[in-house]
């Protein structure tokens, strides 16, 4: 065994124990597990590298080495520790971007070390130099997309810029060009390497990346985050090229697949192809029948709703980003406990893309101790909803758009939505009429069995829970909801 | 606006007057009503122990925000019951009187509202559109009298309602016969079901056998084609059905115990459902209700506002102000529907009332305009039930399925695609080819792998696998230390970069994690 076989071994020990960390996170039961074989594999991955990296290198560097990692770790578990639950989007995104830019930076030294010495270098045999100029170029290329484009999606996320899709004139063709671009930009790198070339690909990738995100609009962001999830995950394969290292390859091609599964679903929820998502511009096409007078919709006040409650069997809570947003997540969790203690049945329907990330709601329902086995999934409560007493709509809205089934003509039409309306009540918590991020108006809101609480979430749901506590048998004057 | 007089503001004042008519126990509005009115803008005045009989004090009303005074000299008039004449002329030029009128039977009282400059909105002229169902006081109040007469009927009725099986003996339930299920009947068979009674239900319009079955009535259809209903209220039957029905009661007449009859056809006497015949040929101590007492009566022998035993000994109870024997509730639904009236009259919420002629509801219910009479108002059909039908067909339709790749053509994609992947590897060089190869088999896998992931746990995953993808720290681990000060600078930055991911993303997810707890 030498020093290089034992970093295989590692090398290959280390991709097992992640791709057993994936696995583990399947399951509740086993997500826990699943976390601490993938911090073992990095651990042993960071471990052996650095052994084998000792070795040639002088002690300055490898002090360089740990105070890198250092500060990197004390920064990195100090943001772990900070960041708020609905900030989740913006943490990951940004982490999103740290791997683009390592990647990019991985790119040029592997240019540094290779091509910037024409035909002097000796790290890489001659036959294989073109494939190196290519790799050193997908590298980077990849990188600096998921770099800018991260940082955009951080931006829209954290409300430091407008979420509405950027549109530019002919903005496909943009793309399509800088693609083009890129693959001449390539062609040309493979035959003559140039220093001018490399900061020509690092510039149009990062251009791209920035317009394909800032043309994407705020409701679209599940999919872009795991998209550039995706990404991040494709240039840490591309470095494994370029670095002929399995582990890198490995590591990069289950992170790329996950992001794309990922993006897959989601896309899958909004009835909608990846390409259309990726070239952006659903918010805009939107209005079309949006602004049709659909009726007159009813106001409810929050004692009335508290009346409602304690009357129900069952009641199904469906969240999207506007609790996130009102931060109601903790209320809520204390209504559901109230309610729970009453007897009644209270569960939650989230549906996959409510939110800004992939399994937002969960997380945030789980921050405020909702217990996670009432908290559904779409396809798991939809059946039961036309069962039960009363619907709260909590910051949602094209999610439970009747539209999406009932209207052909629907820019949502076909997207799968939680069936609220076929319960007996549904309580619509919204801060006023606006339609959603579709931009589409909604007629579940206009429905004889919907009433409307205006209002900020967070203060509507404790109006609610004040109202439970302080008279749980209030009369709400109002007539007895009749068939007729 | 012809209610509007814009340049000076101050708000209006509304009126609740007391009810003169004998017997009428309700109010126009109740303290909780008054405390919307208030937030409308209005100024409220409330004539003295105008709520007593309905159990609302003056000094209730007080607290809520009214003045208590002289009611009929305000600018809005609220009230129950049509007004006579001698409050006719009490109510001030240019105001408003609001209250049930009935102007498709009173022809007589709409003239004599029309002599006086005034304006007259009827509560029960309010369409019956799904938008205005929040200010219909007939439904409001035909609830609580179906509701009553059951309670009557219980009162006036010897036995148990529901079956039980005692030490004493077995007790048979009582069974109930509903005539008609509107609102009225629809209450009427879900109070009766509550107390146990067996409960039938009739009616002509066999799309209400729903909503009887839904408030655990049994619906007793007459085979016989009738149209549907398009306004929302019952219309007149053919000699065909009548012929069918009367057989119908007159079967149900020798079974049932209780009949509760509601048939209302608008601007008509009450239609004859129970003959005298069919009365005789009930049980002893039997009870019907007939809610149409006061259009004439459903049974044969009805006398409006009194009970009447029978011969044979059956209770034929036709009080007319069953709404007005459960006073608190009527009056809070009656002033509730009050309250959204005036809501809709009034769109600045500043007090000051107007009446917009363009709106169905605002135009129906204006009976009499400025002293003009502005009654029938012109149709408004609500049920759409032929409309849909093409809708659907055309969503139908509309909907190609996406054709499925047939077995052939996904063979010879996944061929294709194999073939592509043989000539890449075959025609790299080794290295490339062996990297490529490991490259997509951890695609594959990273795709299984990923597939069984659970939902709630997405964005624990994002976050983990953003840690691992921190892995190209491996990559500049490798540089650093290397060639010139430039890679190592580069280096140390990827370094601490990727090292915020991996510490970051995994401490981030261990917290996610711990936070997910079972109930």
């Amino acid at each position: 065994m030498t020093s290089t076989t034992a970093s295989h071994a590692a090398d290959l020990v280390a991709a097992l124990l992640f791709i057993l960390s994936l696995a583990g996170l399947s399951q509740h039961r086993t997500s826990r597990a699943g976390v601490v074989y993938g911090i073992a594999g990095m651990t042993l991955a960071l471990v052996a590298t650095v052994v084998l990296a000792a070795q040639s290198i002088t002690a300055g560097a490898v002090t360089l080495i740990v105070v890198a990692m250092a500060l990197g770790a004390a920064i990195g578990i100090w943001r772990a520790r900070q960041v708020e639950m609905t900030q989740m989007p913006e943490l990951i995104a940004v982490l999103h971007s740290f791997v683009g830019l390592a990647a990019v930076l991985v790119g040029w030294n592997s240019y540094l070390e290779v091509e910037a010495h024409g035909d002097a270098q000796k790290h890489v045999t001659s036959d294989l130099l073109g494939i190196h100029h290519a790799e050193v170029f997908i590298g980077i290329f990849i990188g600096a997309v998921t770099f800018t484009g991260s940082i955009v999606a951080f931006l829209k996320l954290s409300a430091r810029i407008k979420s509405r899709p950027l549109v530019l004139p002919g903005k496909n063709a943009l793309n399509v060009a800088a693609l083009a671009a890129f693959v001449a930009l390539t062609v040309w790198f493979t035959i003559s390497p140039s220093l001018g070339l490399m900061i020509a690909v690092t510039v149009l990738a990062l251009v791209l990346g920035w317009h394909l995100v800032a043309s994407i609009g705020g409701g679209d962001m599940p999919v872009v985050v795991s998209m550039l999830n995706s990404y991040s995950g494709w240039a840490a394969a591309a470095a494994g090229f370029l670095l002929d290292n399995n582990l890198l390859i490995v590591t990069g091609a289950l992170v790329g697949s996950s992001g794309a599964y990922l993006s897959y679903i989601m896309c899958k929820a909004m009835n909608r192809s990846f390409i259309s998502v990726i070239a952006g511009g659903f918010g805009i096409e939107a209005p079309s029948g949006g602004d049709e007078e659909q009726g007159e919709h009813r106001e409810i006040q929050a004692r009335e709703v508290a009346e409602l409650l304690t009357q129900a069997r069952s009641v199904v809570i469906t969240p999207g980003y506007g609790m996130a947003v009102a931060q109601a997540q903790h209320p809520v969790a204390e209504l559901t406990r109230r309610l729970r203690e009453r007897g009644v049945e209270v569960r939650f329907g989230v549906h996959p893309v409510a939110g800004r990330l992939p399994g937002h709601m969960n997380v945030l329902l789980a921050e405020a101790k909702v217990p996670y086995d009432i908290v559904l999934e779409m396809d798991e409560i939809n059946d039961d909803l036309a069962d039960t007493s009363v619907v709260l709509v909590i910051g949602a809205n094209d999610t439970v758009n009747p539209a999406a089934e009932e209207d052909p003509a629907s820019p949502i039409a076909g997207m799968p939505v939680l069936k609220v309306w076929e319960a007996e009540q549904v309580v619509v918590f919204k801060r006023s009429m606006a339609s959603g991020y579709a931009g589409v108006q909604n007629p579940l809101f206009f429905r004889e069995n919907s009433s409307m609480l205006f209002g900020d979430a967070k203060q509507s749901v404790e109006e609610i829970l004040h109202a439970l506590t302080s008279d749980p048998r209030a009369q709400a004057p109002g007539e007895a909801a009749l068939a007729r | 606006m012809p209610a509007q007089e814009s340049a000076h503001h101050p708000p209006q004042r509304i009126g609740v007057v007391a009810e003169s008519t004998p017997g009428e126990t309700r109010v126009a509005a109740t303290p909780a009503t008054v405390r919307q009115l208030v937030g409308l803008g209005y100024e409220v005045v409330v004539e003295s122990d105008a709520g007593t009989a309905s159990g609302f004090t003056d000094g209730a009303y007080g607290e809520a925000g009214a003045r208590i005074g002289d009611a009929w000299q305000t600018d809005v008039v609220l009230k129950v019951n049509s007004p006579s004449s001698s409050e006719i002329a009490r109510v001030p030029d240019g105001a408003t009187l609001i209250g049930l009128i009935s102007p498709a039977q009173r022809a007589d009282l709409l003239a004599e509202l029309a002599s006086r400059p005034i304006t007259v909105l009827a509560l029960d002229a309010v369409p019956r559109i799904s938008r205005a169902q929040s200010m219909d006081v007939l439904s409001s109040m035909a609830n609580i009298a179906g509701y009553r007469a059951v309670v009557e009927a219980a009162h006036a009725f010897g036995r148990f309602f529901t079956g039980q099986v005692t030490a004493a003996g077995k007790v048979p339930p009582a069974k109930v016969l509903v005539a008609g299920a509107g609102v009225a009947g629809l209450a009427a068979i879900g109070a009766a079901s509550s107390l146990g009674a067996i409960v039938r239900a009739t009616d002509p319009r066999p799309e209400v056998a729903d909503q009887v079955k839904s408030l655990g009535g049994e619906y007793l259809a007459v085979d016989v084609a009738q149209e549907e209903s398009t306004d929302g209220y019952a219309k007149a039957t053919s000699a065909d059905y009548d012929r069918a029905a009367a057989e119908l009661y007159h079967a149900q007449a020798k079974d049932v115990d209780i009949v509760i009859t509601t048939a209302l056809i608008p601007g008509r006497p009450a239609p004859r459902l129970l003959t005298a015949e069919d009365v005789a040929a009930m049980k002893p101590g039997s009870v019907i209700v007939d809610m149409a007492a006061a259009q004439g009566g459903n049974v044969a022998g009805t006398v409006a506002g009194r009970t009447v035993v029978t011969d044979n000994n059956v209770t034929i109870i036709g009080y007319t102000d069953l709404a007005s024997r459960l006073p608190t509730q009527a009056s809070q639904l009656f002033g509730t529907n009050l309250v959204n009236l005036l809501k809709l009259l009034t769109p600045g919420k500043d007090g000051r009332l107007v009446v917009d002629f363009d709106d169905v509801v605002q135009r129906a219910v204006t009976v009499v305009r400025e002293g003009e009479i502005t009654w029938p108002p012109p149709p408004v059909a609500v049920s759409a039930a032929p409309q849909p039908a093409p809708a659907a067909a055309a969503a139908q339709t509309e909907k190609p399925k996406e054709p499925r790749l047939t077995p052939a053509v996904r063979f010879a994609l996944i061929g294709a695609g194999m073939l592509a992947m043989f000539a890449l590897v075959a025609f790299a060089p080794a290295q490339l080819a062996a990297n490529f190869t490991v490259f997509t088999l951890a695609v594959v896998i990273g795709y299984y792998v990923i597939g069984k992931v659970h939902h709630a746990l997405h964005t624990p995953l994002m976050s983990v696998t953003n840690a691992i993808s921190g892995i190209v720290v491996i990559g500049a681990l490798l540089q650093i230390g290397h060639e010139s000060a430039v890679v190592t600078t580069l280096s140390f930055v990827a370094i601490l970069l990727t090292s915020v991911n991996i510490f970051g993303g995994f401490a981030v997810t261990r917290r996610m994690l711990s936070m997910f707890s079972k109930g």
